[in-house]
Protein backbone atom coordinates (compact mmCIF):
# COMPACT_ATOMS: atom_id res chain seq x y z
CA UNK A 1 0.00 0.00 0.00
CA UNK A 2 1.32 3.47 -0.76
CA UNK A 3 -0.62 5.16 1.90
CA UNK A 4 0.22 4.17 5.41
CA UNK A 5 -2.90 5.27 7.09
CA UNK A 6 -2.94 6.21 10.70
CA UNK A 7 -5.35 4.42 13.07
CA UNK A 8 -7.19 8.06 12.97
CA UNK A 9 -7.80 8.33 9.42
CA UNK A 10 -9.43 4.45 9.47
CA UNK A 11 -11.21 5.62 12.31
CA UNK A 12 -12.61 8.54 10.41
CA UNK A 13 -13.28 6.84 7.33
CA UNK A 14 -15.22 3.75 8.71
CA UNK A 15 -17.54 6.52 10.53
CA UNK A 16 -18.00 8.64 7.62
CA UNK A 17 -19.17 5.11 5.66
CA UNK A 18 -20.96 3.94 8.43
CA UNK A 19 -22.98 6.97 8.30
CA UNK A 20 -23.85 7.15 5.04
CA UNK A 21 -24.97 3.66 4.50
CA UNK A 22 -27.48 4.57 7.46
CA UNK A 23 -28.25 7.74 5.89
CA UNK A 24 -28.94 5.66 2.30
CA UNK A 25 -31.02 3.05 3.35
CA UNK A 26 -33.36 4.71 6.05
CA UNK A 27 -35.60 6.27 3.47
CA UNK A 28 -36.18 2.33 1.88
CA UNK A 29 -36.33 0.78 6.00
CA UNK A 30 -39.01 3.79 6.50
CA UNK A 31 -40.81 3.16 3.91
CA UNK A 32 -41.50 -0.62 4.56
CA UNK A 33 -42.03 -0.31 8.04
CA UNK A 34 -44.61 2.23 7.31
CA UNK A 35 -46.42 0.07 5.24
CA UNK A 36 -46.36 -2.73 7.94
CA UNK A 37 -47.83 -1.05 10.83
CA UNK A 38 -51.11 -1.98 12.02
CA UNK A 39 -53.92 1.07 10.36
CA UNK A 40 -53.71 3.60 12.24
CA UNK A 41 -50.87 3.00 13.82
CA UNK A 42 -48.62 5.27 11.15
CA UNK A 43 -51.02 8.33 12.34
CA UNK A 44 -49.87 8.44 15.95
CA UNK A 45 -47.34 10.14 17.93
CA UNK A 46 -44.49 9.65 19.30
CA UNK A 47 -43.25 8.27 15.69
CA UNK A 48 -43.13 4.07 16.34
CA UNK A 49 -39.09 3.51 14.84
CA UNK A 50 -39.87 -0.08 15.09
CA UNK A 51 -43.71 -0.92 15.25
CA UNK A 52 -45.11 -2.40 18.43
CA UNK A 53 -46.97 -5.05 15.44
CA UNK A 54 -46.53 -5.91 12.65
CA UNK A 55 -49.67 -6.42 9.91
CA UNK A 56 -50.42 -7.00 6.06
CA UNK A 57 -53.76 -5.00 6.59
CA UNK A 58 -52.30 -2.26 4.68
CA UNK A 59 -51.38 -4.68 1.38
CA UNK A 60 -54.68 -6.24 1.75
CA UNK A 61 -56.68 -3.04 1.81
CA UNK A 62 -54.69 -1.85 -1.34
CA UNK A 63 -55.95 -4.83 -3.24
CA UNK A 64 -59.24 -4.87 -2.19
CA UNK A 65 -59.67 -0.35 -2.24
CA UNK A 66 -57.76 0.01 -6.13
CA UNK A 67 -56.76 -2.19 -9.06
CA UNK A 68 -53.71 -2.48 -7.62
CA UNK A 69 -53.49 -6.06 -9.65
CA UNK A 70 -54.28 -4.41 -12.68
CA UNK A 71 -51.75 -1.95 -12.83
CA UNK A 72 -48.99 -4.66 -11.52
CA UNK A 73 -49.60 -6.43 -14.61
CA UNK A 74 -49.79 -3.79 -17.02
CA UNK A 75 -46.27 -2.49 -15.42
CA UNK A 76 -45.08 -6.09 -16.13
CA UNK A 77 -46.68 -6.19 -19.56
CA UNK A 78 -45.86 -3.09 -21.05
CA UNK A 79 -42.10 -3.12 -19.25
CA UNK A 80 -41.15 -6.66 -20.83
CA UNK A 81 -42.15 -6.02 -24.26
CA UNK A 82 -40.73 -2.66 -24.38
CA UNK A 83 -37.35 -4.05 -22.97
CA UNK A 84 -37.02 -7.04 -25.04
CA UNK A 85 -38.08 -5.02 -28.45
CA UNK A 86 -35.38 -2.39 -26.98
CA UNK A 87 -32.80 -4.70 -26.27
CA UNK A 88 -32.75 -6.43 -29.73
CA UNK A 89 -32.94 -3.51 -32.08
CA UNK A 90 -30.03 -1.73 -29.85
CA UNK A 91 -28.37 -5.16 -30.05
CA UNK A 92 -28.64 -4.77 -34.21
CA UNK A 93 -27.00 -1.47 -34.12
CA UNK A 94 -24.57 -1.69 -31.66
CA UNK A 95 -23.46 -4.97 -34.00
CA UNK A 96 -23.10 -2.38 -36.58
CA UNK A 97 -22.07 0.34 -34.89
CA UNK A 98 -19.24 -1.87 -33.01
CA UNK A 99 -18.01 -3.71 -36.16
CA UNK A 100 -18.05 -1.54 -39.98
CA UNK A 101 -17.20 1.73 -40.93
CA UNK A 102 -19.56 4.02 -42.96
CA UNK A 103 -20.21 7.06 -43.36
CA UNK A 104 -23.12 8.04 -41.37
CA UNK A 105 -22.19 5.88 -38.87
CA UNK A 106 -20.74 9.21 -36.54
CA UNK A 107 -23.58 11.14 -37.55
CA UNK A 108 -26.21 7.77 -35.88
CA UNK A 109 -24.20 8.13 -32.72
CA UNK A 110 -24.71 11.53 -32.33
CA UNK A 111 -28.51 11.41 -33.38
CA UNK A 112 -28.25 8.57 -30.42
CA UNK A 113 -26.54 11.01 -28.21
CA UNK A 114 -28.56 14.01 -28.38
CA UNK A 115 -31.57 12.20 -27.57
CA UNK A 116 -30.23 11.74 -23.70
CA UNK A 117 -29.19 15.51 -23.50
CA UNK A 118 -33.20 17.22 -24.80
CA UNK A 119 -36.10 16.89 -21.99
CA UNK A 120 -37.52 13.78 -23.29
CA UNK A 121 -41.00 16.16 -21.95
CA UNK A 122 -40.77 18.43 -25.06
CA UNK A 123 -42.46 15.60 -26.58
CA UNK A 124 -45.38 14.88 -24.59
CA UNK A 125 -47.51 16.88 -26.24
CA UNK A 126 -46.96 16.04 -29.60
CA UNK A 127 -46.80 12.20 -29.14
CA UNK A 128 -50.36 12.33 -27.39
CA UNK A 129 -51.31 13.67 -30.58
CA UNK A 130 -49.48 10.96 -32.44
CA UNK A 131 -50.86 8.54 -30.98
CA UNK A 132 -54.36 10.09 -31.07
CA UNK A 133 -53.88 10.36 -34.93
CA UNK A 134 -52.59 6.46 -35.26
CA UNK A 135 -55.98 5.00 -33.02
CA UNK A 136 -52.81 3.89 -30.15
CA UNK A 137 -53.99 6.44 -27.41
CA UNK A 138 -55.30 5.23 -24.23
CA UNK A 139 -53.91 2.05 -25.48
CA UNK A 140 -50.81 -0.24 -24.47
CA UNK A 141 -49.24 -0.57 -27.65
CA UNK A 142 -48.75 2.94 -28.03
CA UNK A 143 -47.18 3.05 -25.04
CA UNK A 144 -44.81 0.48 -25.25
CA UNK A 145 -43.59 1.94 -28.97
CA UNK A 146 -42.15 5.34 -27.12
CA UNK A 147 -40.86 3.21 -24.39
CA UNK A 148 -39.04 1.31 -26.74
CA UNK A 149 -37.80 4.56 -28.90
CA UNK A 150 -36.37 5.80 -25.66
CA UNK A 151 -34.67 2.94 -24.16
CA UNK A 152 -32.91 2.60 -27.66
CA UNK A 153 -30.06 5.19 -27.72
CA UNK A 154 -28.60 4.00 -24.23
CA UNK A 155 -28.73 0.16 -25.03
CA UNK A 156 -26.93 0.73 -28.09
CA UNK A 157 -24.50 2.52 -26.64
CA UNK A 158 -24.10 -0.10 -23.80
CA UNK A 159 -24.43 -2.75 -26.09
CA UNK A 160 -21.52 -1.18 -28.22
CA UNK A 161 -19.10 -1.07 -25.26
CA UNK A 162 -19.89 -4.80 -24.41
CA UNK A 163 -18.94 -6.00 -28.20
CA UNK A 164 -15.83 -4.11 -28.51
CA UNK A 165 -14.74 -6.46 -26.13
CA UNK A 166 -15.86 -9.32 -28.18
CA UNK A 167 -12.90 -10.57 -30.35
CA UNK A 168 -14.01 -10.45 -34.09
CA UNK A 169 -12.55 -13.41 -34.54
CA UNK A 170 -15.33 -15.68 -33.09
CA UNK A 171 -17.49 -14.57 -35.44
CA UNK A 172 -15.36 -14.45 -38.43
CA UNK A 173 -14.53 -18.16 -37.54
CA UNK A 174 -18.09 -18.80 -37.84
CA UNK A 175 -18.85 -17.03 -40.80
CA UNK A 176 -15.93 -18.83 -42.29
CA UNK A 177 -17.97 -22.25 -41.35
CA UNK A 178 -20.74 -21.12 -43.25
CA UNK A 179 -23.02 -19.03 -40.78
CA UNK A 180 -24.69 -16.26 -41.93
CA UNK A 181 -24.20 -12.70 -40.10
CA UNK A 182 -27.05 -12.87 -38.74
CA UNK A 183 -26.40 -16.18 -37.64
CA UNK A 184 -23.36 -15.44 -36.52
CA UNK A 185 -24.62 -13.08 -34.26
CA UNK A 186 -27.10 -15.28 -32.21
CA UNK A 187 -25.07 -18.56 -32.18
CA UNK A 188 -21.33 -16.76 -31.30
CA UNK A 189 -22.08 -13.47 -29.89
CA UNK A 190 -24.84 -13.00 -27.87
CA UNK A 191 -23.67 -16.41 -25.58
CA UNK A 192 -20.66 -14.77 -25.43
CA UNK A 193 -22.09 -11.56 -24.40
CA UNK A 194 -25.04 -12.69 -22.17
CA UNK A 195 -24.26 -10.89 -18.83
CA UNK A 196 -24.04 -7.60 -20.85
CA UNK A 197 -27.54 -8.16 -22.94
CA UNK A 198 -29.30 -9.45 -19.53
CA UNK A 199 -27.85 -5.78 -17.77
CA UNK A 200 -29.22 -4.43 -21.10
CA UNK A 201 -32.50 -5.55 -20.96
CA UNK A 202 -32.52 -5.03 -16.53
CA UNK A 203 -32.06 -1.71 -17.36
CA UNK A 204 -34.51 -1.21 -20.00
CA UNK A 205 -36.84 -2.67 -17.84
CA UNK A 206 -36.45 -0.67 -14.79
CA UNK A 207 -36.25 2.21 -16.61
CA UNK A 208 -39.97 1.41 -18.12
CA UNK A 209 -41.14 0.33 -15.19
CA UNK A 210 -40.36 3.56 -13.39
CA UNK A 211 -41.32 6.23 -15.92
CA UNK A 212 -44.19 8.81 -15.13
CA UNK A 213 -45.28 11.46 -17.32
CA UNK A 214 -45.77 9.57 -20.79
CA UNK A 215 -47.59 6.91 -18.79
CA UNK A 216 -49.89 9.61 -17.29
CA UNK A 217 -50.44 11.46 -20.45
CA UNK A 218 -51.20 8.64 -22.62
CA UNK A 219 -52.98 6.61 -20.38
CA UNK A 220 -56.46 7.74 -20.06
CA UNK A 221 -58.69 5.05 -18.62
CA UNK A 222 -57.76 3.31 -14.96
CA UNK A 223 -57.37 0.02 -16.11
CA UNK A 224 -54.69 0.93 -18.43
CA UNK A 225 -52.82 2.87 -15.77
CA UNK A 226 -48.92 1.25 -15.23
CA UNK A 227 -47.50 1.38 -11.52
CA UNK A 228 -45.89 5.00 -11.41
CA UNK A 229 -49.72 6.54 -13.04
CA UNK A 230 -51.20 4.72 -10.13
CA UNK A 231 -49.51 6.09 -8.02
CA UNK A 232 -49.75 9.18 -9.08
CA UNK A 233 -53.74 8.96 -9.04
CA UNK A 234 -53.03 8.54 -5.35
CA UNK A 235 -51.17 11.41 -4.29
CA UNK A 236 -53.05 13.72 -6.78
CA UNK A 237 -56.18 13.36 -4.15
CA UNK A 238 -56.87 16.06 -1.29
CA UNK A 239 -56.24 13.73 1.18
CA UNK A 240 -53.52 10.78 0.46
CA UNK A 241 -54.17 7.35 2.42
CA UNK A 242 -50.35 7.22 3.31
CA UNK A 243 -51.44 3.21 4.31
CA UNK A 244 -52.10 1.88 1.03
CA UNK A 245 -49.41 4.50 -0.35
CA UNK A 246 -46.58 3.23 1.63
CA UNK A 247 -47.90 -0.58 0.54
CA UNK A 248 -48.11 0.37 -2.75
CA UNK A 249 -44.79 2.25 -2.98
CA UNK A 250 -43.07 -0.63 -1.52
CA UNK A 251 -44.37 -3.23 -4.16
CA UNK A 252 -43.68 -0.73 -6.77
CA UNK A 253 -40.03 -0.52 -5.64
CA UNK A 254 -38.84 -4.10 -4.66
CA UNK A 255 -39.12 -5.66 -7.92
CA UNK A 256 -36.62 -3.25 -9.49
CA UNK A 257 -34.68 -3.35 -6.46
CA UNK A 258 -33.80 -6.98 -6.81
CA UNK A 259 -32.81 -6.90 -11.00
CA UNK A 260 -30.38 -4.24 -9.97
CA UNK A 261 -29.45 -5.93 -7.49
CA UNK A 262 -29.07 -8.57 -9.62
CA UNK A 263 -26.96 -7.03 -12.67
CA UNK A 264 -25.66 -3.76 -11.06
CA UNK A 265 -22.31 -4.95 -11.65
CA UNK A 266 -22.52 -5.00 -15.31
CA UNK A 267 -24.91 -2.20 -15.34
CA UNK A 268 -21.90 0.08 -14.09
CA UNK A 269 -19.49 -1.60 -16.01
CA UNK A 270 -21.53 -0.41 -18.92
CA UNK A 271 -22.37 3.25 -17.72
CA UNK A 272 -18.36 3.99 -16.41
CA UNK A 273 -16.62 2.00 -19.71
CA UNK A 274 -17.29 5.40 -22.08
CA UNK A 275 -15.72 7.49 -19.56
CA UNK A 276 -12.69 5.89 -18.19
CA UNK A 277 -11.63 5.01 -21.69
CA UNK A 278 -12.61 8.34 -23.29
CA UNK B 1 -7.78 -1.34 -35.74
CA UNK B 2 -6.25 -1.53 -38.93
CA UNK B 3 -7.07 -5.01 -39.12
CA UNK B 4 -10.77 -4.26 -39.30
CA UNK B 5 -9.96 -1.15 -41.86
CA UNK B 6 -8.48 -3.59 -44.42
CA UNK B 7 -11.29 -6.18 -43.80
CA UNK B 8 -14.11 -3.88 -43.86
CA UNK B 9 -13.00 -2.06 -46.97
CA UNK B 10 -12.45 -5.46 -48.77
CA UNK B 11 -16.18 -6.77 -48.11
CA UNK B 12 -17.60 -3.56 -48.29
CA UNK B 13 -20.28 -4.54 -51.18
CA UNK B 14 -23.71 -3.85 -51.62
CA UNK B 15 -24.65 -6.75 -49.63
CA UNK B 16 -22.72 -5.32 -46.92
CA UNK B 17 -24.37 -2.18 -47.00
CA UNK B 18 -27.53 -3.86 -46.86
CA UNK B 19 -26.66 -5.39 -44.23
CA UNK B 20 -25.95 -2.43 -42.31
CA UNK B 21 -29.01 -0.63 -43.20
CA UNK B 22 -30.94 -3.94 -42.42
CA UNK B 23 -29.43 -4.42 -38.98
CA UNK B 24 -30.20 -0.26 -38.11
CA UNK B 25 -33.19 -0.03 -39.47
CA UNK B 26 -35.26 -1.32 -36.29
CA UNK B 27 -33.45 1.43 -33.92
CA UNK B 28 -33.62 4.30 -36.46
CA UNK B 29 -36.75 3.76 -36.98
CA UNK B 30 -38.01 4.10 -33.57
CA UNK B 31 -35.86 6.64 -32.09
CA UNK B 32 -37.15 9.01 -35.74
CA UNK B 33 -40.85 7.82 -35.51
CA UNK B 34 -41.30 8.82 -31.70
CA UNK B 35 -38.13 11.03 -30.46
CA UNK B 36 -37.57 13.24 -33.21
CA UNK B 37 -40.87 13.56 -35.16
CA UNK B 38 -42.85 14.43 -31.93
CA UNK B 39 -39.83 16.78 -31.27
CA UNK B 40 -40.26 18.52 -34.74
CA UNK B 41 -43.70 18.56 -34.07
CA UNK B 42 -43.52 20.13 -30.90
CA UNK B 43 -40.89 22.60 -31.70
CA UNK B 44 -43.49 24.30 -34.36
CA UNK B 45 -46.29 24.06 -31.73
CA UNK B 46 -44.12 26.67 -29.50
CA UNK B 47 -44.88 29.84 -32.22
CA UNK B 48 -48.87 28.58 -32.55
CA UNK B 49 -51.28 29.17 -30.20
CA UNK B 50 -52.01 25.59 -29.38
CA UNK B 51 -54.52 24.31 -26.89
CA UNK B 52 -56.04 20.55 -26.46
CA UNK B 53 -59.24 22.18 -24.99
CA UNK B 54 -59.47 24.50 -28.31
CA UNK B 55 -58.73 23.00 -31.54
CA UNK B 56 -60.27 25.22 -33.64
CA UNK B 57 -58.55 27.67 -34.36
CA UNK B 58 -53.78 27.03 -34.35
CA UNK B 59 -52.90 30.08 -35.97
CA UNK B 60 -49.50 31.06 -35.78
CA UNK B 61 -48.69 33.13 -32.82
CA UNK B 62 -44.88 34.66 -33.26
CA UNK B 63 -42.86 34.38 -30.33
CA UNK B 64 -46.28 35.42 -28.57
CA UNK B 65 -45.79 32.12 -26.70
CA UNK B 66 -42.48 33.13 -25.35
CA UNK B 67 -43.74 36.98 -24.28
CA UNK B 68 -46.34 35.48 -22.47
CA UNK B 69 -43.78 33.30 -20.46
CA UNK B 70 -41.06 35.74 -19.70
CA UNK B 71 -43.39 38.32 -19.21
CA UNK B 72 -45.62 36.25 -16.29
CA UNK B 73 -45.03 37.50 -12.64
CA UNK B 74 -43.95 34.04 -12.05
CA UNK B 75 -40.88 33.72 -13.94
CA UNK B 76 -38.38 35.49 -11.62
CA UNK B 77 -39.66 32.92 -9.33
CA UNK B 78 -39.68 29.82 -11.83
CA UNK B 79 -36.40 31.09 -13.06
CA UNK B 80 -34.63 31.64 -9.57
CA UNK B 81 -35.96 27.88 -8.28
CA UNK B 82 -34.10 26.37 -10.99
CA UNK B 83 -31.39 27.76 -10.61
CA UNK B 84 -30.95 27.03 -6.92
CA UNK B 85 -32.48 23.24 -7.68
CA UNK B 86 -29.27 22.74 -10.16
CA UNK B 87 -26.80 24.47 -7.79
CA UNK B 88 -28.09 23.41 -4.67
CA UNK B 89 -28.67 19.59 -5.58
CA UNK B 90 -25.44 19.22 -8.04
CA UNK B 91 -22.61 20.93 -5.48
CA UNK B 92 -23.22 18.75 -2.53
CA UNK B 93 -23.77 15.79 -4.57
CA UNK B 94 -20.48 16.19 -6.44
CA UNK B 95 -18.97 16.55 -2.80
CA UNK B 96 -20.65 14.01 -1.14
CA UNK B 97 -19.84 11.62 -4.33
CA UNK B 98 -16.34 12.55 -4.70
CA UNK B 99 -15.45 11.44 -0.88
CA UNK B 100 -17.57 8.32 -1.22
CA UNK B 101 -15.28 7.07 -4.10
CA UNK B 102 -12.19 8.24 -2.05
CA UNK B 103 -13.26 6.26 0.58
CA UNK B 104 -14.10 3.25 -1.24
CA UNK B 105 -11.17 3.32 -3.55
CA UNK B 106 -9.11 1.24 -1.08
CA UNK B 107 -9.68 -2.26 -0.82
CA UNK B 108 -11.81 -3.72 2.58
CA UNK B 109 -13.95 -6.58 3.20
CA UNK B 110 -16.99 -6.47 2.40
CA UNK B 111 -16.77 -3.15 -0.19
CA UNK B 112 -18.67 -5.17 -2.46
CA UNK B 113 -21.64 -5.65 -0.21
CA UNK B 114 -21.36 -1.80 0.84
CA UNK B 115 -21.15 -0.85 -3.01
CA UNK B 116 -24.82 -2.92 -3.74
CA UNK B 117 -26.47 -1.39 -0.60
CA UNK B 118 -25.14 2.43 -0.88
CA UNK B 119 -25.47 2.08 -5.03
CA UNK B 120 -29.18 1.23 -4.66
CA UNK B 121 -31.46 3.83 -4.88
CA UNK B 122 -30.33 4.02 -8.41
CA UNK B 123 -33.20 1.63 -9.43
CA UNK B 124 -35.65 3.58 -7.83
CA UNK B 125 -37.62 6.04 -10.15
CA UNK B 126 -37.26 9.86 -9.21
CA UNK B 127 -40.73 9.52 -8.67
CA UNK B 128 -41.03 7.16 -5.62
CA UNK B 129 -38.34 9.11 -4.14
CA UNK B 130 -40.65 11.99 -4.11
CA UNK B 131 -42.94 9.39 -2.33
CA UNK B 132 -41.27 7.99 0.16
CA UNK B 133 -39.48 11.87 1.02
CA UNK B 134 -42.92 13.28 1.24
CA UNK B 135 -43.69 11.12 3.70
CA UNK B 136 -40.22 12.00 5.88
CA UNK B 137 -41.34 15.30 5.07
CA UNK B 138 -44.61 14.99 6.89
CA UNK B 139 -45.18 18.00 9.04
CA UNK B 140 -47.24 15.84 11.69
CA UNK B 141 -45.70 12.34 11.60
CA UNK B 142 -42.61 12.60 9.74
CA UNK B 143 -39.30 11.68 10.53
CA UNK B 144 -37.53 15.01 9.83
CA UNK B 145 -39.26 16.62 12.03
CA UNK B 146 -39.94 14.27 14.90
CA UNK B 147 -35.90 14.27 14.88
CA UNK B 148 -35.69 17.61 14.62
CA UNK B 149 -37.97 17.80 17.85
CA UNK B 150 -36.63 15.39 19.56
CA UNK B 151 -33.21 17.02 19.53
CA UNK B 152 -34.34 20.28 20.72
CA UNK B 153 -33.07 22.09 17.18
CA UNK B 154 -36.60 23.55 16.82
CA UNK B 155 -39.87 23.58 19.69
CA UNK B 156 -42.43 23.32 16.39
CA UNK B 157 -43.05 20.89 14.02
CA UNK B 158 -42.28 22.35 11.11
CA UNK B 159 -44.68 22.66 7.64
CA UNK B 160 -41.85 21.64 5.21
CA UNK B 161 -44.18 21.39 2.13
CA UNK B 162 -46.41 24.08 3.21
CA UNK B 163 -43.81 26.57 2.97
CA UNK B 164 -42.15 27.64 -0.30
CA UNK B 165 -38.59 27.75 0.54
CA UNK B 166 -39.01 24.71 2.97
CA UNK B 167 -40.77 22.99 0.13
CA UNK B 168 -37.75 23.51 -2.46
CA UNK B 169 -34.96 22.98 0.55
CA UNK B 170 -37.02 19.23 0.87
CA UNK B 171 -36.68 18.80 -2.29
CA UNK B 172 -33.16 19.74 -2.44
CA UNK B 173 -32.47 17.22 -0.04
CA UNK B 174 -33.84 14.20 -1.52
CA UNK B 175 -32.42 14.91 -4.73
CA UNK B 176 -28.86 15.24 -2.95
CA UNK B 177 -29.68 11.97 -1.20
CA UNK B 178 -30.99 10.31 -4.59
CA UNK B 179 -27.85 11.53 -6.51
CA UNK B 180 -24.68 11.20 -4.42
CA UNK B 181 -24.68 7.43 -5.50
CA UNK B 182 -24.18 8.58 -9.50
CA UNK B 183 -21.34 10.68 -8.95
CA UNK B 184 -20.06 7.95 -6.38
CA UNK B 185 -19.99 5.49 -9.36
CA UNK B 186 -18.61 7.68 -11.83
CA UNK B 187 -15.93 9.08 -9.95
CA UNK B 188 -14.53 5.40 -8.43
CA UNK B 189 -15.04 4.17 -11.63
CA UNK B 190 -12.42 7.44 -12.96
CA UNK B 191 -10.22 6.89 -9.45
CA UNK B 192 -9.76 2.96 -10.39
CA UNK B 193 -7.92 3.94 -13.35
CA UNK B 194 -5.29 6.56 -11.50
CA UNK B 195 -2.19 4.37 -11.52
CA UNK B 196 -1.25 3.14 -8.32
CA UNK B 197 2.60 3.33 -8.78
CA UNK B 198 2.16 7.59 -9.39
CA UNK B 199 0.44 7.53 -6.37
CA UNK B 200 3.26 5.25 -4.61
CA UNK B 201 6.17 7.44 -5.88
CA UNK B 202 4.19 10.80 -4.74
CA UNK B 203 3.85 9.32 -1.71
CA UNK B 204 7.90 8.50 -1.14
CA UNK B 205 8.48 12.24 -2.30
CA UNK B 206 6.47 12.85 0.79
CA UNK B 207 3.29 14.09 -0.49
CA UNK B 208 1.01 14.49 1.26
CA UNK B 209 -2.58 13.43 1.45
CA UNK B 210 -4.08 16.81 0.36
CA UNK B 211 -1.35 17.39 -2.00
CA UNK B 212 -1.53 14.01 -3.87
CA UNK B 213 -5.19 14.69 -3.86
CA UNK B 214 -5.06 17.96 -5.72
CA UNK B 215 -1.95 17.47 -7.87
CA UNK B 216 -1.93 14.08 -8.45
CA UNK B 217 -5.49 12.51 -8.61
CA UNK B 218 -8.07 15.28 -9.88
CA UNK B 219 -5.78 16.59 -12.57
CA UNK B 220 -5.49 12.79 -13.54
CA UNK B 221 -9.02 12.32 -13.75
CA UNK B 222 -10.03 16.05 -14.42
CA UNK B 223 -11.74 15.13 -18.16
CA UNK B 224 -14.20 12.44 -16.02
CA UNK B 225 -14.57 15.10 -13.66
CA UNK B 226 -15.47 17.69 -15.94
CA UNK B 227 -18.19 15.39 -18.55
CA UNK B 228 -19.78 13.80 -15.51
CA UNK B 229 -20.77 17.15 -13.63
CA UNK B 230 -22.36 18.42 -17.20
CA UNK B 231 -24.22 15.61 -17.71
CA UNK B 232 -25.49 15.83 -14.52
CA UNK B 233 -26.10 19.14 -14.34
CA UNK B 234 -28.30 18.66 -18.02
CA UNK B 235 -29.92 15.51 -16.19
CA UNK B 236 -30.95 17.65 -13.01
CA UNK B 237 -32.40 20.23 -15.32
CA UNK B 238 -34.26 17.98 -17.04
CA UNK B 239 -35.48 16.15 -14.32
CA UNK B 240 -39.03 17.19 -13.04
CA UNK B 241 -40.11 14.03 -11.63
CA UNK B 242 -38.72 14.72 -7.76
CA UNK B 243 -40.48 18.18 -7.49
CA UNK B 244 -43.58 17.09 -9.01
CA UNK B 245 -43.77 14.24 -6.72
CA UNK B 246 -42.93 16.56 -3.53
CA UNK B 247 -44.72 19.27 -3.96
CA UNK B 248 -46.35 19.24 -7.18
CA UNK B 249 -44.85 23.11 -7.62
CA UNK B 250 -47.09 24.32 -5.10
CA UNK B 251 -47.56 25.95 -2.64
CA UNK B 252 -49.19 28.75 -4.79
CA UNK B 253 -46.83 27.60 -7.64
CA UNK B 254 -43.83 28.99 -5.84
CA UNK B 255 -41.70 26.19 -6.21
CA UNK B 256 -41.91 25.76 -9.65
CA UNK B 257 -38.54 24.92 -11.70
CA UNK B 258 -38.84 25.47 -15.53
CA UNK B 259 -39.09 21.59 -16.12
CA UNK B 260 -42.09 21.32 -13.68
CA UNK B 261 -44.01 24.19 -15.22
CA UNK B 262 -43.42 22.94 -18.38
CA UNK B 263 -45.17 19.08 -17.04
CA UNK B 264 -47.90 21.09 -15.47
CA UNK B 265 -48.54 23.20 -18.71
CA UNK B 266 -48.57 20.17 -20.34
CA UNK B 267 -50.88 18.21 -18.45
CA UNK B 268 -53.26 21.48 -18.86
CA UNK B 269 -53.39 21.33 -22.82
CA UNK B 270 -51.64 24.34 -23.24
CA UNK B 271 -48.74 22.81 -25.56
CA UNK B 272 -47.90 26.12 -27.45
CA UNK B 273 -47.03 27.04 -24.16
CA UNK B 274 -45.64 24.36 -22.86
CA UNK B 275 -43.40 23.58 -26.59
CA UNK B 276 -42.04 27.30 -25.84
CA UNK B 277 -41.05 26.21 -22.15
CA UNK B 278 -39.36 23.36 -24.13
CA UNK B 279 -37.29 25.17 -26.37
CA UNK B 280 -36.16 27.64 -23.59
CA UNK B 281 -34.93 25.10 -21.49
CA UNK B 282 -33.06 23.59 -24.81
CA UNK B 283 -31.37 27.22 -25.18
CA UNK B 284 -30.18 27.02 -21.56
CA UNK B 285 -29.04 24.18 -21.80
CA UNK B 286 -26.95 24.33 -25.05
CA UNK B 287 -25.30 28.07 -23.52
CA UNK B 288 -24.90 26.39 -20.34
CA UNK B 289 -22.80 23.77 -22.03
CA UNK B 290 -20.99 26.14 -24.25
CA UNK B 291 -19.97 28.27 -21.34
CA UNK B 292 -18.93 25.22 -19.07
CA UNK B 293 -17.42 23.85 -21.71
CA UNK B 294 -15.04 26.61 -22.94
CA UNK B 295 -14.45 27.86 -19.96
CA UNK B 296 -12.63 25.11 -18.71
CA UNK B 297 -10.25 24.12 -21.64
CA UNK B 298 -9.41 27.74 -21.51
CA UNK B 299 -8.13 27.07 -18.13
CA UNK B 300 -6.73 23.89 -18.88
CA UNK B 301 -4.91 25.79 -22.31
CA UNK B 302 -3.27 28.57 -19.67
CA UNK B 303 -1.90 25.97 -17.39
Amino acid sequence: MYERSGLGSRVARIIFLGIWLVITIFPLYWIIVTSLKTPGAIYTRPIEYWPRAFSVDNYVNLFERSSFSTYLLNSLLVSTVAATFATFSALFAAYVLARFHFRAKGLVMMAFLVTQMIPAFIALGPLFLMMTWLGLRDNKIGLILVYIAICIPFSTVMLRGFLANVPEALEEAAMIDGCTRIGALFRVIVPVMKPGIVATFIFNFVNSWNELFLSVTLMLRDENRTLPAALNSFVSGIAIDWESLSAAAVLTVVPTMILFAVASRYIVQGLTAGSVKG
Amino acid sequence: MTVTLARTKRTFTVRTGVAILGFLAPAIVFVTAFTYVPLFIGSQMAFRNWNLNDLRDQEWVGFANFQEILSSPQWPTVLSNTAIWVFGSIIPQFILGFAIALWLRKKFRFRGLYQALVFFPWAISGFLIAIIFRWMFNADFGVFNDLLLRSGLVSEPIAWLAVPITGLIASIIANIWYGVTFFAIMILAALQSVPDDLLESASLDGAGKSRMLFSIIIPYIRDTLILTVLLRTIWILNFPDLIYGMTGGGPANQTHTITTLMVVTTRRGDYGVASALGLIVLAILIVFSAIYLYVLRDRKEQA
